[in-house]
């Protein structure tokens, strides 16, 4: 930092709303995100009433929304689609993804490698402000006539094309959350090429940020031909095109006035080649959170850092080409299936390889059972049911039993659920002392942490069950009327009540999140004895973050060097 | 504060001021969502089988023609105005970036004529997925054309005032406009191929 530095009179509104500093424009990431997720997560717990309890009246607030979403306190199956989509369409657009990338890699990238600042800090601020836009335009979208996007957050036409005003404003929305999504991608990736600090190689990255570069490739790639497919829907919905609707398309028995000659599979098509990607953007920089902890709580190097490097390049270049396994019973041709069920196949590997380093990091470790720690090691299992229970899904044959059911939902809320958000949580545990100065509460912690653990397994494990009795996704009246499912719907109320219980475990969170910044334990600079550089700044970091030329003398991981005074060494110390 | 490295000077290991190296990135984000949308022509096309028209019978290939040289002479010019400056030429650099802009006014007039024809005619984006993809296209085009337009006009105008203070920064701003200036022109030159002669 250099010394004619003088400071301005920032006034409150540069100093917290419009910066361009990227700790805050993190922590704005972190707290919106966070809101979002608590707003995502409410949606769901109204849909579990009506899956626990259809057609009764939801008791006490079910009056407040109003007679054409819940008349008598009875959820209408259009409030309840609205629901259903939005919920999607919050919890990965505006909630997990938001945190993962525009929170945590706005606040940590930077100071792990040993960066300012980003590299276009304006560019980062209007990154968040589209993102913010983009989320306002999703919740003002409720109360437009007919409300919120119904057609599901995969927005499949032709029922999309004809929906209500509601789909409008989704896409309008997905243009802004895809623009945000592509000024953070360019920024992140020459941020890590351009910023790195001397002696800080790509073969000593922390992992964290290989999964945040590797994720921003994925951001920026794979979001256009999603931004392509919203303006032809955008289209098709506002100057009648008919980019998405077949020839001779009946609508309740009446022929739709369009010329007809488009097609329905040309939307999946484009979706899910963002919205596979969108499943590593997800789960990547969760697992890069995982690394840190664990390589911190065990004190052990990582297991095989160089081939989980080479491993998540992998990932990335193959999940673009494994998108049409969400599309076997599109009768798009077994030549095709073929093709994806194989890719689908590969691409587990890399996921295996890097699960198989977290197991092995543990082995013979002496671990430290912190509140981040508990997280992460629970992440493993969680993520391994998930991505085990996936195999079936990515066959072919064993996906015409399964698509579409229950089981998919249990499959992938396993990885995003008790998975990346798992993740997340042990995220906030661990460098909330670095942004706030004090450690979260550890009582509040363990209060937050088991009965969650406990709560999304009793979630998630009987949808297996369900699924595999035949029970499916998206049905209103969670399966009454539906011949298949009566052998399965006993597990509708005790999912719920999971659910409901799951709440409850937030709000230890939440009182630990808010009186932690005031009231929390105060402690140094580098509280868990780690080796990344973000450790090495004050705490909180300053404007400009580090107060003295850094070099990179070591790996990321050197815990227990045999001979060190201690059983850690910083990258930043010179080798002896 | 601590200033943020190689805004203008090159790194060593990646051979890129920052700059430059976003533009690429950003452009290759832009193949992608041409991509798509040449993927949904393509796919588009082969479903229709023989009911796709031939370009030319909706679209005047005479004035495609010309507005794809109109284009490609205004890259040129955008090329000598960043020359100009690299030469330390400031008043050949205002007169070259202000002819792209100039062409680039003329593009979109011409773009704008062959619209209202198409209206006048009564051919609209709804008539059949030919129009339906050539309106889109074309359009989203013409909105980079536009977004370029404004960009070369604030470099031309009150940005060039950049040039006295930091000069080679400057110039480094009309690289990373021009890199975004040719890819578009290039776009251009897919686009008049598959809409207009095949």
């Amino acid at each position: 930092m250099s010394e004619s530095h003088h400071e301005h009179e920032s006034s409150f509104w540069k100093k917290y709303i419009f910066s361009v500093d990227h700790k805050i424009i993190g922590l704005q990431y972190g707290i919106t995100s966070l809101i979002f997720l608590l707003f995502g997560f409410t949606i769901m717990m109204l849909m579990r009433w009506q899956l626990a309890y259809p057609e009764q009246p939801l008791p006490v607030i079910g009056k407040i929304f109003g007679e054409n979403r819940m008349p008598g306190g009875i959820m209408l199956p259009e409030f309840y689609n609205q629901l259903g989509a939005m919920h999607g369409t919050i919890m990965v657009f505006l909630g997990v993804v938001p945190l993962a990338v525009g929170a945590f890699g706005n606040y940590i990238v930077p100071l792990q490698i040993g960066a300012p600042d980003m590299a276009f800090p304006k560019l980062n601020m209007a990154s968040y402000w589209s993102f913010f836009v983009g989320g306002v335009i999703m919740l003002v979208s409720f109360f437009v006539p007919g409300g919120a996007a119904s057609s599901g957050w995969t927005s499949y036409p032709p029922l999309s094309d004809i929906a209500t005003v509601g789909q409008t404003m989704w896409l309008f929305g997905m243009a802004f959350l895809i623009t945000s999504s592509l000024l953070g991608s360019v920024n992140f990736i020459v941020t890590i090429f351009q910023l790195r600090v001397k002696g800080l190689t790509f073969m000593r990255l922390p992992f964290f940020v290989w999964a945040q570069l590797v994720t921003s490739f994925l951001l920026l790639l794979a979001f256009p031909p999603l931004e392509a497919a919203s303006v032809m829907q955008l289209m098709d919905r506002l100057a009648g095109t008919s980019f998405f609707l077949p020839s001779g398309l009946l609508i309740s028995g009446q022929p739709l006035a369009n010329s007809g000659g488009g097609s329905v599979l040309l939307w999946q098509h484009l979706f899910w080649f963002l919205a596979h990607p969108e499943v590593y953007v997800l789960i990547l920089p969760a697992m890069g959170i995982v690394t840190e902890i664990l390589a911190n709580n065990t004190r052990k190097p990582i297991g095989a850092y160089k081939l989980m490097v080479y491993a998540i390049i992998f990932l990335g270049f193959m999940s673009f080409i494994v998108w049409a396994h969400h599309m076997f019973l599109t009768g798009m041709g077994t030549a095709i299936s073929s093709f994806f069920q194989a890719t689908t196949m590969i691409i587990s590997i890399p996921s295996v390889v890097i699960l198989a380093a977290f197991f092995l990091t543990l082995w013979g470790g002496a671990i430290r059972f912190t509140i981040p720690m508990l997280f992460a090691l629970a992440f493993l299992p969680m993520f391994g049911i998930g991505g085990l229970t996936g195999l079936p899904l990515g066959l072919a044959a064993a996906d015409i039993h399964l698509h579409d059911t229950y089981y998919v939902i249990g499959h992938f809320h396993y990885i995003v659920a008790p998975g990346t958000i798992f993740a997340l949580f042990a995220g906030i545990y661990y460098w909330f002392p670095k942004a706030t100065g004090r450690k979260m509460n550890t009582l509040l912690g363990h209060l937050h942490f088991w009965p969650s653990f406990v709560c999304m397994n009793l979630i998630f494990m009987p949808m297996f069950i369900q699924g595999l009795a035949g029970v499916s996704r998206r049905l209103y009246d969670g399966g009454l009327t539906y011949a298949h499912a009566q052998g399965a719907l006993h597990w509708n109320v005790f999912i719920s009540m999971a659910v409901w219980t799951l709440a409850l475990s937030q709000i230890p969170f939440i009182i630990n999140l808010l009186v932690s910044m005031k009231c929390g334990e105060k402690v140094g600079d580098n509280p868990w004895e780690a080796t990344t550089l973000e450790w090495a700044t004050p705490t909180p970091p300053p404007h400009g973050n580090f107060t003295r030329e850094l070099s990179v003398y070591r790996g990321p991981y050197e815990y227990s060097v045999p001979g060190a005074s201690r059983d850690f060494s910083p990258q930043y110390e010179e080798k002896p | 504060m601590q200033e943020i490295p190689y805004t203008v000077a090159v790194r060593q290991d990646t051979g890129l001021y920052n700059a430059k190296m976003g533009i690429w990135l950003f452009l290759a984000s832009e193949v992608m969502l041409f991509g798509g949308l040449f993927s949904a022509y393509v796919l588009l096309r082969v479903g229709a089988g023989e009911h796709w028209p031939l370009g030319a019978t909706y679209l005047n290939v005479a004035i495609g023609t010309f507005n794809t040289f109109v284009l490609m002479s205004s890259s040129i010019t955008m090329l000598m105005a960043w020359a100009s400056l690299k030469m330390k030429n400031f008043g050949h650099f205002k007169m070259y970036q202000g002819i792209t802009i100039a062409l680039a006014l003329l593009f979109l007039s011409v773009k704008g004529y062959e619209y209202s024809m198409k209206f006048k005619h009564h051919h609209f984006p709804s008539d059949n997925t030919f129009l339906a993809i050539y309106f889109t296209l074309t359009g989203i085009h013409a909105l980079h054309i536009i977004g370029g337009v404004v960009v070369n006009s604030y470099l031309w105008g009150p940005g060039s005032k950049m040039w006295q203070a930091e000069p080679e920064r400057f110039t480094n701003r009309i690289e990373v406009a021009g890199l975004y200036w040719h890819f578009v022109d290039l776009v251009w030159i897919f686009l008049f191929s598959v809409m207009y002669l095949l």
